[in-house]
């Protein structure tokens, strides 16, 4: 028998079939979502995502139970998902940050399975390996052709990066983007490309424009926020890591924003210019790039209208996915490349574990975000934080809840001193011969605890209500109910 | 060398949160008010809050000022009950116009030392003056007391006395500011400069900062921790005077050596006043 066969059926043109829907309902109907299966979305709406209750809605109304909901992570605009929960719509939680009235809500046990908290590289490594399989994911996407390229830096509420939904698009079963930015013209560049893309949705609005990101680069006037700012930029100075080619990630928290106000000024004192600059991307960032420099910014997370116009405009800013980002499992991840990162806490311990997840009450209410997948990959890793906030000691003997572990943070810069971890004997050394004074951290949590007070134990009980997951997959922590 | 007041840091004495800290911005010296930035609501409780902090926050060894209310208010003799029990290093008096104000205040801060078994001139004071009066005034009200370890200038309250208002260049204030500062040379206690209240605007902060130094100020109040490196930057000596400074005095040395009597450093001749002056710019050096 001939090895070549000639086959000349079904060769005429191609019947195009339309992805774009009217109607979420039907969508969600033609989906056969099912009972126990996992739904996911994106938080780059942050406060003003409306996806995440349009959907929930409807599938409440169809009566389906004991969903997953696997969000990027969760913010305000969730308060109201306590309501889910009763209805028994929602049976598990997988998300990096949890607050407000749903954080409150999972604390005191509303819940029966716990919530899986898990950093950005941590919940792509999931998705990538496997260890969680996404059923559906619903993505609001700002702009969005008929055939389903997606991108988020045009349209009406422009967010700028879709860094984390860009994973859930690749891996998920289905994928719907619900966009108010619906075109026939090609959306290109793309973040989230057509071949990826089940469906399309329009609808009236995906988001709060206001809500989804401030319009003006924050700039920081706190003096306290400045002063610490001053002193990481200091510590940063002397260990010598402004040098050409290196790199750098800061937080958006206040400290941390200034001190790439004082880089700045460094890199034009010593005349380098920095390779790249990662995570969350701010106005401070891109100005920082447009002088020329930072060569390249990786933007996972654009934070204000300025990272959204420059993503779009500048060639060398870039948008990268959370894989690529902080995935342990990604040989080319980018947090492995950092030599610094400024990050924040809300609580940190004689012995550097960080807290960023739960309150001094013990309640959810912060997010895991990137901070122990920059932590573990940086080479030098800087905690900012005031010793105290309001009556609250911020340095602890011991933190409530560990998210990054101490063995992954080098440097803690408090408003009352500098505390080095004494596992880096070579960052003792250096700054030993310098002009920043260091302090031992238990002597830190002494200062704290005589201006705060010891505070009074939290009344838990035995039920888990949080497991907190590492990055590469294992249980670092447990959060239990409170009282 | 005298105290150095380059920065004196007011913190409203009704704001716990940033008295609790005030120190870890290293001002000169901490000014506690519960004056002009504290409501009438709150007079009571601000000046409880300033006893107890100032009782039981170690404030690392820096001057410790407290602005009472006049004693022409209802609140200005219990202040002083309070404060002086609290023992901060100084009372500084507002609208100072005479030196019987003066007199007045410390005759009440020497009665309450002796009841409260605190030795008799711990307390030092300061006064502001803040009208036309108080400037024609300024040599007597500085030599009024030996309780005080300065003199300073109100701006606000003077320029609306004497019918103008602020401006950049500062021409309105030039005649106080002189008259203050000479007032205070003359009496051999430091003279400080009013507050710059935009906050925004380093760049005219910093401007005025060195015309008062150029007037010879010792320093400047300040309302914000964020002017403290500028006014710490403009007091600090620049490297050159340094070098200057130290050849001035090692031509002295020299001079002392060879036993000569007239002394030459690069063609000028060096008298005492230079020899002076580059001592405080060495101080000065060290210090910062």
């Amino acid at each position: 028998m001939d090895k070549y066969k000639i086959d000349f059926k079904d060769k005429g043109k191609i019947v195009r079939k339309t992805k774009v829907r009217k109607d979420l309902e039907k969508v969600i109907d033609e989906l056969e979502i099912k009972d126990s299966m996992t739904v996911s979305f994106h938080h780059h709406f942050r406060n003003g995502d409306l996806i995440g209750s349009m959907v929930m809605d409807i599938l409440d109304r169809k009566n389906i139970k004991n969903l997953t909901i696997f969000p990027s992570s969760l913010s305000s605009a969730h308060d109201d998902f306590g309501k889910y929960i009763k209805s028994g719509l929602i049976g598990k939680i997988c998300t990096s940050g949890l607050r407000g009235k749903l954080g409150q809500d999972i604390s005191s046990g509303l819940l029966e399975e716990p919530v899986v908290i898990r950093s950005h590289g941590g919940r792509a490594r999931a998705i990538v390996q496997g260890d969680e399989k996404i059923d559906v994911t619903f993505l609001g996407a700002p702009h969005c052709d008929v055939q389903g390229n997606a991108n988020g830096f045009e349209g009406n509420s422009p967010c700028g990066s879709l860094g984390y939904a860009k994973v859930d698009a690749k891996y998920a079963d289905k994928v719907v983007i619900l966009t108010d930015d619906l075109t026939d013209e090609l959306a290109m560049p793309y973040s989230i490309p057509a071949y990826d893309v089940d469906f399309v949705v329009e609808v009236d609005s995906i988001g709060i424009k206001e809500k989804i990101m401030s319009g003006a680069t924050r700039s920081v006037t706190n003096p306290k926020e400045l002063l610490i700012a001053k002193k990481t930029a200091q510590v940063i100075e002397e260990l010598n890591i402004v040098q050409d080619n290196f790199s750098f990630q800061t937080g958006s928290g206040g400290s941390s924003l200034a001190v790439s106000q004082f880089l700045r000024e460094s890199m034009i004192k010593k005349d380098v210019k920095a390779d790249f600059a990662l995570g969350g991307i701010t106005g401070h960032m891109v100005n920082l790039h447009e002088e020329g420099l930072v060569k390249k910014l990786l933007d996972v997370q654009s934070f204000d209208l300025s990272a959204v116009s420059s993503l779009k405009n500048n060639k060398n800013h870039f948008e990268i996915d959370a894989s690529f980002y902080a995935d342990i499992s990604n040989s080319g991840n980018a947090v492995n490349r950092l030599d610094v990162v400024i990050l924040s806490a809300l609580e940190i311990d004689t012995k550097f574990n960080v807290n960023v997840i739960t309150g001094s009450d013990g309640v959810f209410r912060g997010a895991s975000g990137g901070h122990s997948d920059t932590a573990a990959g940086s080479k030098v890793c800087i905690v900012v934080a005031p010793l105290v906030r309001g009556r609250i000691a911020t340095v602890k003997e011991k933190v409530l809840n560990i998210v990054t572990p101490g063995s992954t943070i080098d440097v803690l810069v408090t408003d009352h001193g500098v505390a080095v971890n004494p596992n880096r004997k070579d960052i003792i050394d250096k700054l030993k011969e310098s002009k920043v004074k260091t302090i031992d951290i238990n002597d830190l949590r002494e200062m704290a605890e005589k201006i705060t007070g010891k505070p009074e134990k939290i009344n838990y009980t035995n039920k888990v209500v949080g497991l907190i997951e590492y990055r590469d997959g294992t249980i670092i922590d447990k959060v239990y109910q409170v009282k | 060398m005298s105290k150095l007041r380059r920065t004196m840091l007011y913190v409203p004495g009704s704001k716990p949160s940033m008295i609790k800290d005030i120190y870890i911005y290293k001002p000169d010296s901490i000014m506690f008010d519960l004056e002009d930035s504290v409501s009438l609501k709150e007079k009571d409780s601000a000046r409880f809050l300033v006893s107890e902090a100032l009782q039981n926050i170690d404030y690392r060894g820096i001057e410790t000022v407290v602005r009472i209310n006049g004693l022409d208010t209802e609140f200005g003799i219990e202040d002083l009950r309070m404060m002086v029990k609290a023992k901060p290093d100084v009372i500084r008096l507002p609208k100072t116009e005479t030196a019987k104000d003066v007199k007045e205040v410390e005759e009440i801060i020497e009665n309450l030392e002796k009841e409260y078994g605190i030795e008799v001139g711990k307390t030092k004071m300061m006064a502001a003056i803040e009208s036309a009066t108080g400037v024609m005034n300024a040599l007597e009200i500085a030599k009024s007391s030996d309780r005080l370890i300065g003199i300073a200038i109100g701006a606000e309250d003077y320029v609306t006395n004497i019918k103008t208002k602020r401006t950049p260049e500062g021409t309105e204030l030039l005649f106080a500011r002189c008259q203050l500062l000479n007032a205070a040379r003359s009496a051999g206690i430091a003279a400080l400069d009013t507050v710059y209240s935009d906050v925004e605007n380093m760049e005219g902060f910093r401007k005025e900062v060195e015309h008062i130094k150029t007037l010879g100020f010792d320093g400047k109040s300040i309302i914000n921790p964020r002017q403290i490196e500028i006014v710490h930057d403009v007091f600090t000596p620049t490297v050159e005077e340094y070098e200057d400074a130290l050849q001035v005095i090692a031509a002295i040395k020299r001079a002392e050596q060879l036993g000569s009597g007239v002394i030459s450093l690069n063609g000028k001749m060096i008298d005492k006043p230079i020899v002076e002056r580059a001592r405080r710019v060495i101080e000065l050096s060290k210090i910062n």
